[in-house]
Order: structure tokens, then sequence, then C-alpha cells
């Protein structure tokens, strides 16, 4: 099913897309919100840049987005998959707890904060760029990877993982990032690292169609939360 | 010296004579304060670890018990108290930040206690509840600007999305981790049986509740605890949580220790992991951001559930409100420097925030000054005690009140103030199973069912004294309020007039 964005405002479009139970293209998309909200089943394919808060609370649906897409996309992600081949807003996969998200380009500031991780349920953001700063903050669980296929430097901003306290971080490098907060460790990602990134990577460079051994040209950096409460010794009980 | 330099806050008094050594105060002490000497065969007590619960005390079967604060003083003054001096020994041993629970507990001023009601006296005479019909249902949600009438005249109901409420009481936010699942059980049944709403707080909300959804209110807030689509779209409304008016601008904090069982399950994170929810959600830096998640919200439930906006009582409250009523929130919440909490930093509990009386009264005045009232309802929390409070709270201007300690002492809690301990004795806040086992739903429900009947009933008395026969006329009705002891300033914020004008 095809239909036209043009001129029918965010609300029209995603009362369509709630209808809809067959796979939609959504042509000329210029900025609407929401789309894809709770979906999940179908497969949304866009043609132009959605606006903010795309995939919020997605709840399996797989949504494609031929594009550039903006802030707060996947929030709240339960299940399914973002493709996106273009670059990402800020806040991308806020509190994600189920799912894929996968970024050709670049993502921007606070990229997967607060991701939890729940039972089996097992997801990960990969961006290809590079990512602006406070990546994976307040980290509880999943796991994010940053590629920098076009970055000499480290292709992360300041402040990376900081109030992390689950999950893991990878960042594709040969220098590890600076200004790191004193609640994550970071080593060099080894065998069983690169084993548990290996099934992501596959799909990701089979999705943009990039070669496996170029994105395994450099190494993986893996950054893990440093003590499992980090807010422990706080408190005096008065 | 350290382990004797503070002398403990009460003493437990026990009467050897009536004393059977049962053993029944050191069963049910989990702070174990109470011990028996096997040598001496007697009881002993240990009053450092004792919390004033009274749970001793009322389970002795023969009244040997009692509770005293101690008569034990430092050489304190009028400005260095004892409080001061014995805070200033705890941060000196520990190095840590003071840890308290519930409302501030401080000297302020209770704006509520310096206000008082009118009553009809000869003209527009006053009404009896128990004869004459008398509303108190209330309906929350965005109102028409206008009233619209179709060709024939006919009013068209296209009325924008509500919830209803058989009175103007709601139970306040509070999660399934900083309490057990019996309180929680207690409270959506009680909601249900009563016709009103109770809110989840932010920690998800349990598989076996969702049957009460038409009288939940879910919440969301910067950590997305159990957030997904079916839980959104099983509460009656969506609450927002941006503040807490026990701790303004500080966020939540359930240590690992507490995330077990049903409690991962319901957050939807893993057993141990410490639950963080931020002070600020990191994705809301604007009015325009906060719309965002608004709609994002309506979206996800297509558009079938009002959207409540919960803040704390702050400084520039006013300002904020009409933000958020220009934002497509329906509802807004807001919540005093009095409210509780289950564990707070005592200095943020004890010294941030406004009185709600001052807040709601400013907040009030501001919409209607800007002609944007009808476009949300206000519902006032924070330290409501009474049906009193309720009656001052709606004529200062709210829609209807948030209630959370008042229902928990309905439910046993005795106010000892140490819900961060985890070691609740009443079976409320705590997540150890013998102490949950002791606060039983069927007979928790039922007493937060007999103070809510109680309340209305005192509401309804109150209104029929004042000559007013429905809740909405008494909404922003300020004429029936004075104020006594208040100056010209307080007088003039509250927007009443003083006792004998």
């Amino acid at each position: 099913m095809n239909v036209s964005a043009r001129r029918l405002g965010s609300r029209i479009l995603n009362d369509e897309i709630r209808r809809a139970e067959e796979d939609i293209i959504i042509e000329d998309c210029f900025g609407e919100r929401y789309i894809g909200s709770c979906a999940s089943s179908i497969t949304i394919t866009i043609n132009g840049t959605p606006g903010n808060a795309m995939g919020a609370y997605l709840d399996g649906a797989t949504i494609i987005v031929n594009g550039n897409v903006q802030d707060a996309v996947g929030d709240t992600m339960n299940d399914g998959k973002i493709i996106i081949h273009g670059n990402a807003g800020d806040a991308l996969g806020y509190a994600m707890r189920g799912g894929k998200i996968y970024v050709k380009g670049d993502a921007g500031y606070r990229t997967g904060i607060h991701m939890k991780e729940y039972k089996d349920k097992r997801h990960v953001i990969v961006v290809g760029g590079s990512t602006g700063s406070f990546l994976g903050e307040y980290l509880a669980g999943g796991m994010i990877i940053v590629l920098g296929m076009e970055s000499e430097a480290c292709p992360v901003g300041d402040f990376t993982g900081t109030g992390m306290h689950g999950g893991l971080i990878f960042i594709r490098s040969s220098t590890p990032p600076a200004n790191l907060p004193k609640q994550v460790t970071v080593s060099l990602a080894d065998d069983l690292d690169m084993g548990s990134m290996n099934e992501y990577l596959m799909e990701y460079a089979d999705t943009f169609g990039l070669s496996i051994d170029e994105i395994l040209r450099k190494p993986f950096y893996r950054l893990a939360p440093n003590a499992k409460n980090p807010y422990k010794q706080l408190y005096t009980i008065y | 010296m350290a382990a004797f330099d503070i002398y403990p806050e009460y003493e437990i008094v026990r009467n050897n004579e009536r004393c059977t050594n049962c053993r029944v105060c050191e069963k049910q002490c989990a702070n174990g304060a109470h011990i028996f000497l096997t040598d001496k065969n007697r009881m002993a007590a240990d009053d450092d670890k004792c919390v004033n619960c009274h749970r001793c005390v009322a389970m002795c079967p023969v009244r040997a018990l009692k509770i005293v604060k101690t008569n034990h003083t430092f050489r304190e003054n009028l400005y260095w108290t004892g409080k001061s001096i014995k805070e200033i020994k705890r941060q000196a041993e520990s190095g840590g930040v003071l840890l308290s629970s519930m409302g501030n507990p401080e000297t302020y001023p209770v704006y509520f206690d310096k206000i008082l009601l009118n009553a009809s006296q000869v003209t527009n005479p006053s009404i009896d509840p128990l004869r004459e019909p008398m509303e108190t249902k209330v309906y929350l949600g965005s109102k028409p600007d206008k009233v619209v009438r179709d060709e024939k005249g006919r009013i068209k109901i296209d009325l924008p999305l509500h919830i209803k409420l058989s009175m103007p009481v709601m139970l306040s936010a509070m999660s399934y981790g900083s309490i057990s699942y019996n309180a929680h059980e207690s409270l959506a049944r009680a909601a249900a049986e009563a016709g009103i709403m109770y809110n989840t707080g932010e920690g998800g909300l349990h598989e076996d509740l969702y049957r009460y959804g038409k009288n939940t209110i879910v919440q969301v807030a910067s950590g997305r605890f159990g957030v997904h689509s079916r839980y959104l779209s099983n509460g009656a409304a969506i609450e927002i949580k941006m503040g807490q008016g026990a701790k303004p601008g500080i966020g939540g904090h359930l240590p690992g220790s507490k995330i077990v069982g049903d409690i991962s399950k319901t957050r939807m994170i893993p057993e141990g992991s410490d639950a963080i929810s931020p002070a600020p959600h990191h994705d809301i830096y604007s009015i325009e951001d906060l719309s965002q998640l608004v709609y994002s919200l309506k979206e996800a439930t297509g558009y079938t559930k009002p959207i409540i906006v919960k803040i704390a009582a702050v400084h520039n409250v006013a300002a904020i409100a009409s933000g958020i009523a220009r934002s497509g929130a329906d509802i807004i919440a807001i919540d005093g420097f009095r409210g509780g909490t289950g564990a707070a930093p005592a200095r943020i509990r004890d010294h941030v925030g406004i009185p709600i009386e001052l807040a709601l009264a400013s907040v009030d005045k501001r919409l209607r000054d800007e002609g944007i009232r009808n476009r949300v309802s206000i519902v006032a929390g924070g330290g409501i005690r009474s049906s009193a409070d309720v009656v001052k709270a709606i004529a200062l201007g709210a829609d209807c009140v948030y209630i959370g300690t008042a229902a928990l002492i309905a439910l046993g809690c005795h106010m000892c103030r140490s819900c961060h301990t985890g070691k609740c004795n009443w079976g409320i806040a705590t997540q150890r199973e013998d102490l949950v086992k002791r606060l039983n739903p069927d007979w928790g429900y039922k007493r937060l069912v007999n103070l809510l009947n109680a309340w209305k009933h005192e509401i309804m008395e109150m209104m029929g004294g004042m000559g007013i026969n429905a809740i909405e006329s008494l909404r922003g009705n300020r004429l029936m309020l004075r104020g006594v002891g208040l100056n010209e300033k307080e007088l003039e914020i509250l927007g009443i007039k003083h006792a004998g004008e």
C-alpha cells in the first residue's frame, strides 16, 4: 500500500498507518511526527524525512527510512527493527528495551541513553558513522555499537557512558574515547566480545551493502560499567 | 565513641510485670529492636534500632509495651537544636547524604490551617445532604472554549477526553517497588470500589492488576520502567512525571537490592540492577519537547487517553503550568512540598519547593488570567490530610486532589518515616515476603474505601453548609474562603479575603 504524506499532517497519516493491515510505503514524507508509534507487525517504508519520535514504543514492526530521521527515534522501543539509510538526530533509542536500530550515517547527542535489559530481549543500536556526546548515558542494558566508518579519530563525543550501570558499548576506533567518567571501564574487545557482536555486524553489513572485512579492519573498544551499583555508598540512613 | 555518641531517639518501655516472654515483639520487629535473653529468661530491647512504628505495641497480647520519645537531650539551644547536632554527627561518621522518607516535617506555615470555610446563615440557605441531591462527581480533562449548538438548538456533545471520578480525590503515584504488591492491590481495589483512580507510579503495572485498568492512571517517568504499548493502553489516563513535591529537581533511585522477583518483571529490568530515574527527562528541555512526549503518548494510544503532566510546586510554577496547558496536556498535577516519598535526600525534602496552597492558587489565577483555564484540569497534591483540606484546595482552584500519605495511613502506616530502609513492619514500604503478607489487601482496601466514603460525606456536609450542591460550583470559589493571621501578600497570592472582611 502506497500513501503520500503530502498535506496529510501527522495525525491523519498516523491514523492511516494504524489502520493498515499490510506493509505500507510512505512517499513525500516531510517532518510528520510519531510515525509507527506502537506498530506491531507490518513493515513501514518511508521515502523522505520523517519528523520526531518516529517508532516510539515500537512493538515488533519494521521501519525502513530512505533518508534522514530527526530526534527521539525509537523512544521506549519494545521490539522490532528500524533501518535508517541516512543520519539520525538526538536521543535515538531512548530507554529502548528490545529490537534493533541500524543507522547508516551519524547519530546525534544522547544516543541510546537509558537503554534497559529485560529477560531474553536482545537489543542493539548500530551507528555506522559517529555519535555526539553523552552516548549511552545511564545505560542499564543492551548493546550500542559505533563504527565510525568514515572517521580517523574516535567516533564518539564527550562523556560517553555517564551513569552507566549495565549493558555494553563497543566503539570501532584505533584509540579509546577520551573523557570517560569513572563509572566506565574501557578495554579492547576480546574474541568473546567480537562473537557477541558478530550477528549484528553481519546483518548491518548486509543491510547497507558494506563489506564485513572493512568493518572488522579496525579494533573495537569495549566500554562496560565499573560497578553494578554506582550510587551504593552515597547515602546515610537517617 | 561513635556507636554511643548518638543517643536513641525513642525508648522501648516494657512493663516486666505484664510481659510473659511470648516473644511476639521479637518476631514482629524487622529492625531487631527486641531481643530475648536466654540466660536471663527475659526480653530486652535495643533502643537504637527502634523506629517507633508501633508494630510491637499493637501486637503485644498483654499490652506490656510502649514507646516514648527520650527525654535525654543534648545541651541544645534555640539555634543549635539536638536535630542539627545529631545530623552533623551522623554525616561526620558516614560521609553520606542524609536519606529520609515521607513528607517535609518542618515548621513551615500550613496555609490550609490558616484558611476557614464559609457557611450560609439566613440567606442562600444551607442544603441538607441527607435529603437533597448533592453532586460530587468530577470530570477531569480539557473543556471546550464555548457551548456549540446544532441547527435545532441542541447542545453539541462533542467533548474532549475525560476521566470521571465519583468524588474529587485520587490516589497518588506510588510505584510497585517503593510499596509492596499488597499495598498496590489495596490501592487498585479501593479505587475501583470507590469509582476513582489510583496511580501506578513509575514502576510499571503488575499483570494481576491490569483488570483494574478503568481505575488506573499509568505513569511514564524518565526511566520509562515497564512502559510498553499494552501498559499505556490499559490505563484510563497516562501521567508524565516531570517532578515530585518531596524532591523537586531530584530523580528516583530504587536500589538493586529491591529489584527482585515480580518487581524486576514489572519494571522490565534484571534482578539486582539499580532502577535509576534521573531528575530530568533527557529528551525534554523545553515545553515543545514536553509537547512531543504528550503527543507521542496520544499517538501511541490512538488519542483515547487524557494525558496528565505532574510537576513539583516550585517558585515559578505558574509560568510552567501555563506552558504545560499549551503543550497539549489535558490535566496538570501539582505536587506541593509536603508531599511524601519512599526515599529522598532530607535536605531536598525539607528545603526545596513551595506550599501547595500558594502554588495552586497562583497556577489557577495565571491560567484564568491567560484565558486557558478551561484547557486543563488541575490536580493538587502534597500533604492533603483531611476532607477539609480537599474542600479548601478545590475552592482555591483545584479540580480534584491526590492523596498518598493519607491513603497509606488508612492501610496501616504509622508514619515512622523509615520507608527508605525497606523494612516496613506494616507490610507497605517493603518487599520482604514475610512483612508484605502482614498487609491483607482484603482488609486494606476496605479501610481505604471507608476513608474515602467518610471524606465524601464530610465534603457534602461542608458543601451543603455553604449552600452549594455541586462540587463544580465550589471550584475556584474563593468567596467561600477567609484567611486568619495571614499578611496582605499571602492573601493576595491565595486570592482570598481576611476573616472579618
